[in-house]
């Protein structure tokens, strides 16, 4: 027992405590745990609001660390992931390895031009392998929907959905849910309107049910062609016009025309998208003065968006690229965190 | 068993004389700073600040630190623990820190906490302050200033209560291990 300080001892009486302490009471930091329900992330769906929200809390702790002089924490050392990427990414890629490597977690790219997939090699015959080698996580991007799902079923890695098809995307609407609750407060009874694509776009269905999730109003806007027909059954409500709606927002969330996914055409020409649909310098001017501008980016300037919308100052796209790091941070570290075993 | 080790009124008087062991080995440090560790440090930071500020021309900053994503049994929890983040809105290079915790137990916190820091940038000198040092070390760490030091079983829980954070001040200890072999008994 070590002696502090100089001078006598302080003296204090001892009381005896009228009632003896509930157990609930001692250590009460100690005992704040979270704990996710499912130990994949595979799409918001499968998230209730809690779980949304605790996500979003732990990246705000996380956006902190990356402002550090030092931004990087132990908390994953020793851990590992993979970035199995069956289709083009820069953003997401790059966001999962910044996010592993500024927790101390290994992370290991793979990019299907260079693998042995071009020899044949089936996905789950790929992954079982990677996870021979010892990894802890797998992060996943594949064009065919489920297929994220698939594999949590076959791996004992823990796997993140980077995006599957036109399925879900849900670290993208988590971090647009976190970018717009920074900069609305909350995203309770705010209106959101999704101009685009909705039909092929996996950011608006992981973002339609996220923000629905999170208590906002969603209206989808789109050519008919790009608006799946059954879409109210989400609640949310369809718009054909975008200057009918446009002024009666709080947040516009446009989506990326996705040529890669457009089989057949579904708008005569991208100057007619343009003048429909595109979010362009006038419709910009017009804009109520609170409304604030999202994008999942890459943004293809001139169809969606005008350049302009990149010198607006209540465009988010940059600080979704931003946040995008710390919501990953929380994600791998609340999947990743703990026994593997006891979480099963 | 639980018993009270201090009620309100001891607690002021432990950080009273927790204040005047940090002044009297800081008299004539000009660049000192207070950093609690969260949660209750945090509190008892300020605390001790307030009563620092009232013999020096400067304010002393105090900063946050949140431990949790350096502590050494992180993989071991069988859940996660929530982060709370840490606040050090100045730079500590350069500067005389006092690191401020509630209890000093197994020395693992003020582990975390000193490698945390020093991510931060590079401090003239840490010390460290507690209210309560109750012994069982595993790391050859020792507070600079500690306001009281008691005896404890390494079974018992030591738990302190803030009004901050708690809603009252008090210092409480429970002997589990006891309480353990009652519950065989019977």
């Amino acid at each position: 027992m070590v002696q502090c300080g100089h001078g006598p001892r302080f003296r204090v009486h001892e009381v005896r405590s009228p009632e003896p302490a509930k157990s609930g009471v001692q250590n009460p930091e100690s005992r704040v745990k979270v704990k996710l329900r499912s130990r994949h992330l595979l799409g918001i769906e499968d998230l209730d609001r809690s779980e949304i929200l605790t996500i979003l809390d732990q990246a705000r702790t996380f956006r902190e660390v990356l402002d550090r002089p030092i931004p990087i924490v132990p908390a994953l050392r020793g851990r590992t992931v993979v970035n199995l990427f069956f289709e083009a990414s820069t953003r997401t890629t790059t966001s999962f390895s910044l996010a592993a490597s500024r927790l101390s977690c290994g992370c290991v790219n793979f990019s299907k031009a260079t693998s042995a997939v071009s020899k044949g090699e089936t996905l789950l015959d790929t992954a079982r392998n990677i996870e021979a080698m010892g990894v802890d996580g797998i992060i996943i991007r594949h064009a065919s929907p489920g297929a994220p799902h698939f594999l949590s079923r076959h791996v004992k890695a823990f796997v993140v959905n980077a995006g599957d098809g036109a399925h879900e995307h849900p670290t993208q609407a988590l971090l647009d849910a976190f970018t717009l609750r920074e900069k609305l407060g909350s995203l309770d009874g705010k209106r959101v309107l999704m101009v685009g694509d909705i039909t092929h776009s996996r950011v608006a269905r992981s973002n339609l049910l996220c923000f629905s999730k999170l208590g906002a109003r969603v209206a989808v806007c789109g050519p008919p062609t790009m608006i799946p027909p059954d879409i109210e059954q989400y609640g949310c409500e369809v718009f054909y016009r975008l200057d009918r709606i446009l002024d009666e927002v709080d947040v516009v969330n446009m989506l990326r025309v996705q040529q890669e996914r457009i089989t057949s055409s579904s708008f005569p020409t991208v100057r007619e998208y343009r003048a429909f649909y595109g979010l362009t310098a006038e419709r910009l001017r017009n804009l109520a003065p609170e409304v604030v501008v999202t994008h999942p980016g890459p943004v293809n300037w001139g169809v969606e968006m005008d350049f302009d919308v990149a010198e607006f100052s209540r465009a988010l796209v940059l600080p979704q690229v931003t946040n995008g790091v710390a919501v990953r941070m929380a994600v791998l570290f609340l999947l990743a965190g703990g026994e593997g075993e006891v979480r099963s | 068993m639980t018993r009270r080790l201090a009620d309100a009124k001891a607690v002021s008087a432990l950080v009273a004389r927790l204040a005047s062991q940090i002044n009297r080995h800081n008299r004539n440090v000009k660049d000192l700073a207070l950093v609690g560790i969260k949660r209750r440090g945090v509190p008892l930071a300020e605390r001790l600040a307030a009563r620092l500020n009232a013999g020096r021309r400067a304010r002393i900053p105090v900063g946050a630190i949140d431990i949790t994503l350096y502590r050494d049994d992180l993989q071991m929890a069988a859940e996660t623990p929530i982060v709370r983040g840490s606040e050090i809105t100045f730079d500590i290079n350069g500067r005389t820190l006092v690191l401020v915790d509630d209890v000093v137990f197994t020395g693992r916190t003020i582990r975390a906490a000193l490698s945390e820091l020093l991510d931060f940038g590079r401090p003239k000198a840490i010390q460290l302050a507690a209210l309560v040092d109750r012994g069982h070390r595993e790391l050859p760490i020792q507070p600079d200033f500690a306001a009281k030091v008691i005896k404890t079983r390494r079974s018992d829980l030591v738990d302190i209560f803030l009004k901050e954070t708690d809603g009252r001040d008090e210092i409480v200890i429970t002997k589990t291990g006891r309480a353990k072999k009652l519950e065989a008994r019977c």
